[in-house]
C-alpha cells in the first residue's frame, strides 16, 4: 500500500505537471515561437495569463500553507483557548508575563547569543586553519558530517555523550570519564539535569551540528579575498594577527553577517534537540517546544498562536533585509 | 623580507606543528561523538551499561550485530526506514518540478506584477514553519488527512518551496539569452525549452537542491510528529527514535543502534555527493 502511493506520487506527480504545462502552452499560448518577453524592442505582446499558469502550481501551495496560515495565526492570537471567542490581548499577556514564558524568552535569548557566537566563532577558526593543512579536505569533512545528520539522532549522540552514573561507578558517558580522568577531584555531574549546566549543554549539541554551515561558507568567503593583498601586508611587515584584523575579517564582514543571520533565524526555530534531549523539563525550555506542549499537551490554540507570533516578529527584519538584498541585487545587474 | 635563517625554519616547522596539532585536536573532538556512539552500538547490551565504549578495544574484543538485529525487527525502525523513504522521495521530488515551473516563469517570462511575486517568495523563506501549524493541521484535519502520507508530502512540498524557487530562479536567470533566444526563433514553445534545454542545463543546480531537500525531509522531525499524529503505522524513523528515547531512556543499545540506522543514508548521499551538498549550502546563503 505503502509502496504504491510511494509510486504513485513519484510517476503521476510529474507525469501530471508535464502534462498540465503543455496544456497550459495550448490553452494560453496563442502562436508559436513567442521568446522571452524581456527582449528589447520586442512588439509582440506575451500573454498576459500564462507566466501566472506557470506559476499557479507554487503560488498554490505557498498560499495555502504558508501565506493564509500566517495570517490565520494572527486571529487565532487574539482568540480564546478553543478559538470559539475573542480575547483581546490576553494571550499575548499571558506569554510576556507567565513565569515559564520567561523562562522561554530567557533561554531563546541564551541560545540567540551563544549559539550564534560559539557557531561562528568555531566556523571562523575552522576556516582560517583548515586552509593551511594540508589534509583540508578531510578536516572540512569531519566538521562539516553532524550538518548531514538529523537533530533526533544527533540528540541521540549526544544524550550518550552526557550520560552520567554517580561518582564510584565506571562512568560510560565521555564527557564525565573524561573530565575525571583529567582532574582526580572531579565530581561527576548529570549534565543535563543540572540546571546550571543543562542550557549549556544543550547549546552545545547546536553549535556542534552547525559549525560545519559556518565553516562552509566562510571559508568560500575567505578564499574569496584576492591573496596579493594578504601577501602585500606581510611584506609590509604585518604579522597574522595584524593581517587577520584589519585585512581578511574586515573583508570577511558581508560574509560573516550573511552566516550570523542565518545561524539566527534557524536558531529561533530549534525544536528537535530540546524535544529529544530533556523534553524541555528542568528550565531548558524554547519557544517552539513551548508551542508545541500548549498545542497538543494543553490544547490551548490562543496562546500557541501568540507563541507562534513571537518568531514571526522575530524573523521579520531578515525577512525585510532578503527582499532588500534581492532587489539591490537585480538592480546591480541590471545596470 | 626574512632571510632564511635556521632559527626562522625552526620557527615556522614549530608554528607548522602547533596549527596542525590544533586542527587535528578541532576534528577529533568533533568526531568523538559520532565514533562513541558507532563503537557503542557493536557492543553487547550487558558491556554498554557498565564500561565506556573506549574500553571496547582493550582486553578481549566483543562485538556483536544483534544490536541492529532487535532494533530493526522489533522496535519499528525497519517499518520507520521505509516510511522515511516514502516520505523523503516524493517531498523531495514534487517541491522540485513545481519550484521548476515557478523559477523558469520568474527567470525566462516578463509579466506584470513578477518583481513583487517573486520578492514574496523571497520573504517566506525565513518564516518559521510553526506559524503556520496550527492552521494546517485544522485544514488537514477537516480533510482527513492528518496521518496520511499526502499530508506530509503537501507539507514538506510548500515549505521546501520559497527556497526552491530562490536557488533554480538564480541558476536559471544565469542560463545564457542566446541559446534559449535561438530555440524560440526556431519556434519552439516554452514547455520544449523548459524541458529539452533549461532542465537538463540545470542538472547541477537540481542535484544540488534534490540532495538538500531530501536531506531536509529525511531528518525532520517538526512536520512529521504534528500532521502525523504520532501513529506508528506511519511514522518515519526520526519519529520512531524520539518514541524511543522517551520510553528507552538509557536503553543505549536500542538507541545507539537506532541513530545509525538513521544516519546511513545520509552519511552515505553526503560523503557520495559531497559537492553538491556543499554547493547547495552555499546557493542558500551567497549573495545573488
Amino acid at each position: 500500500m505503502r509502496l504504491i502511493s510511494l509510486l504513485l506520487a513519484v510517476v503521476a506527480v510529474p507525469a501530471l505537471l508535464a502534462a498540465y504545462v503543455h496544456l497550459v502552452e495550448k490553452v494560453a499560448g496563442g502562436k508559436r515561437g513567442r521568446g522571452p518577453g524581456r527582449r528589447p524592442g520586442s512588439t509582440r505582446a506575451p500573454s498576459v495569463a500564462k507566466p501566472w499558469l506557470w506559476l499557479a502550481p507554487s503560488l498554490t501551495l505557498l498560499a495555502v500553507f504558508l501565506a493564509y496560515p500566517i495570517v490565520n495565526t494572527l486571529v487565532l492570537s487574539l482568540r480564546n483557548a478553543d478559538s470559539s471567542a475573542w480575547a483581546g490581548l490576553s494571550n499575548y499577556a499571558h506569554v510576556f508575563t507567565d513565569s515559564k514564558m520567561l523562562t522561554v524568552l530567557r533561554n531563546n535569548a541564551a541560545w540567540l547569543i551563544f549559539f550564534t557566537a560559539g557557531t561562528l566563532g568555531f566556523g571562523l577558526l575552522m576556516a582560517l586553519l583548515s586552509e593551511r593543512v594540508r589534509w583540508e579536505p578531510v578536516a572540512k569533512a569531519a566538521i562539516f558530517v553532524p550538518m548531514a545528520i538529523s537533530f533526533v539522532a544527533a540528540g541521540i549522540i549526544w544524550r550518550f555523550m552526557f550520560e552520567f552514573r554517580p561518582a564510584g561507578e565506571a562512568q560510560i558517558g565521555t564527557i564525565n570519564a573524561a573530565l575525571s580522568a583529567l582532574s582526580p577531584g572531579f565530581e561527576p555531574r548529570a549534565f543535563l539535569f543540572d540546571p546550571s549546566t543543562n542550557n549549556a549543554a544543550l547549546i552545545a549539541v547546536g553549535i556542534w551540528m552547525w559549525t560545519g554551515f559556518a565553516m562552509v561558507i566562510l571559508s568560500a568567503g575567505l578564499k574569496a579575498i584576492p591573496t596579493e593583498l594578504i601577501e602585500a601586508a606581510r611584506i609590509d611587515g604585518a604579522d597574522e594577527l595584524q593581517v587577520f584584523g584589519r585585512i581578511i575579517l574586515p573583508l570577511a564582514m558581508p560574509t560573516i553577517a550573511v552566516v550570523a543571520t542565518t545561524l539566527m533565524v534557524n536558531v529561533l526555530k530549534i525544536f528537535d534537540i530540546v524535544y529529544v534531549m530533556t523534553n524541555g523539563a528542568l528550565g531548558t525550555e524554547v519557544i517552539a517546544n513551548r508551542m508545541y506542549k500548549e498545542l497538543f499537551n494543553y490544547r490551548n490554540f490562543g496562546r500557541a498562536s501568540a507563541i507562534a507570533m513571537i518568531l514571526l516578529v522575530a524573523v521579520a527584519p531578515v525577512m525585510v533585509m532578503n527582499i532588500k538584498r534581492s532587489r539591490e541585487g537585480r538592480k546591480a545587474r541590471a545596470q | 623580507m626574512r632571510s632564511r635563517t635556521p632559527l626562522y625554519a625552526a620557527r615556522k616547522l614549530a608554528s607548522r606543528t602547533v596549527l596542525n596539532l590544533v586542527v587535528l585536536g578541532v576534528c577529533v573532538a568533533w568526531m568523538v561523538p559520532t565514533v562513541g556512539l558507532l563503537v557503542s552500538s557493536f557492543r553487547p547490551k550487558e558491556l554498554i551499561a557498565v564500561s565506556g565504549w573506549w574500553e571496547a578495544f582493550s582486553g578481549p574484543l566483543r562485538f556483536t550485530l544483534e544490536n541492529y538485529v532487535n532494533v530493526l525487527s522489533r522496535a519499528n525502525m525497519g517499518l520507520g526506514f521505509l516510511n522515511s523513504l516514502v516520505i523523503a522521495i516524493p517531498g523531495t521530488l514534487i517541491p522540485m518540478c513545481i519550484a521548476g515551473y515557478a523559477a523558469y516563469a520568474f527567470a525566462w517570462m516578463e509579466f506584470r506584477g513578477k518583481e513583487w511575486a517573486y520578492l514574496a517568495v523571497i520573504a517566506m523563506i525565513a518564516v518559521p514553519i510553526q506559524l503556520t501549524l496550527i492552521p494546517v493541521l485544522r485544514l488537514f484535519n477537516g480533510l482527513g488527512l492528518t496521518g496520511s502520507f499526502l499530508a506530509v508530502w503537501l507539507a514538506h512540498a510548500a515549505y521546501g518551496l520559497p527556497f526552491s524557487i530562490y536557488l533554480l530562479r538564480n541558476f536559471m536567470s544565469q542560463l545564457p539569452r542566446s541559446m534559449l533566444e535561438s530555440a524560440f526563433i526556431d519556434g519552439a514553445s516554452h514547455p520544449t525549452v523548459f524541458f529539452r534545454l533549461v532542465l537538463p542545463t540545470s542538472m547541477p543546480a537540481l542535484a544540488s537542491l534534490g540532495i538538500f531537500q531530501f536531506m531536509w525531509v529525511w531528518n525532520d522531525l517538526l512536520v512529521a510528529l504534528i500532521y502525523l499524529g504520532g501513529t506508528p503505522d506511519v511514522a518515519p524513523m526520526t519519529v520512531t527514535m524520539a518514541n524511543m528515547v522517551n520510553s528507552y531512556g538509557g536503553g543505549w543499545e536500542y538507541l545507539t543502534a537506532a541513530a545509525f540506522v538513521s544516519m546511513a543514508l545520509p552519511l552515505v548521499v553526503f560523503f557520495a555527493l559531497q559537492k553538491y551538498f556543499v554547493r547547495g549550502v552555499l546557493a542558500g546563503s551567497v549573495k545573488e
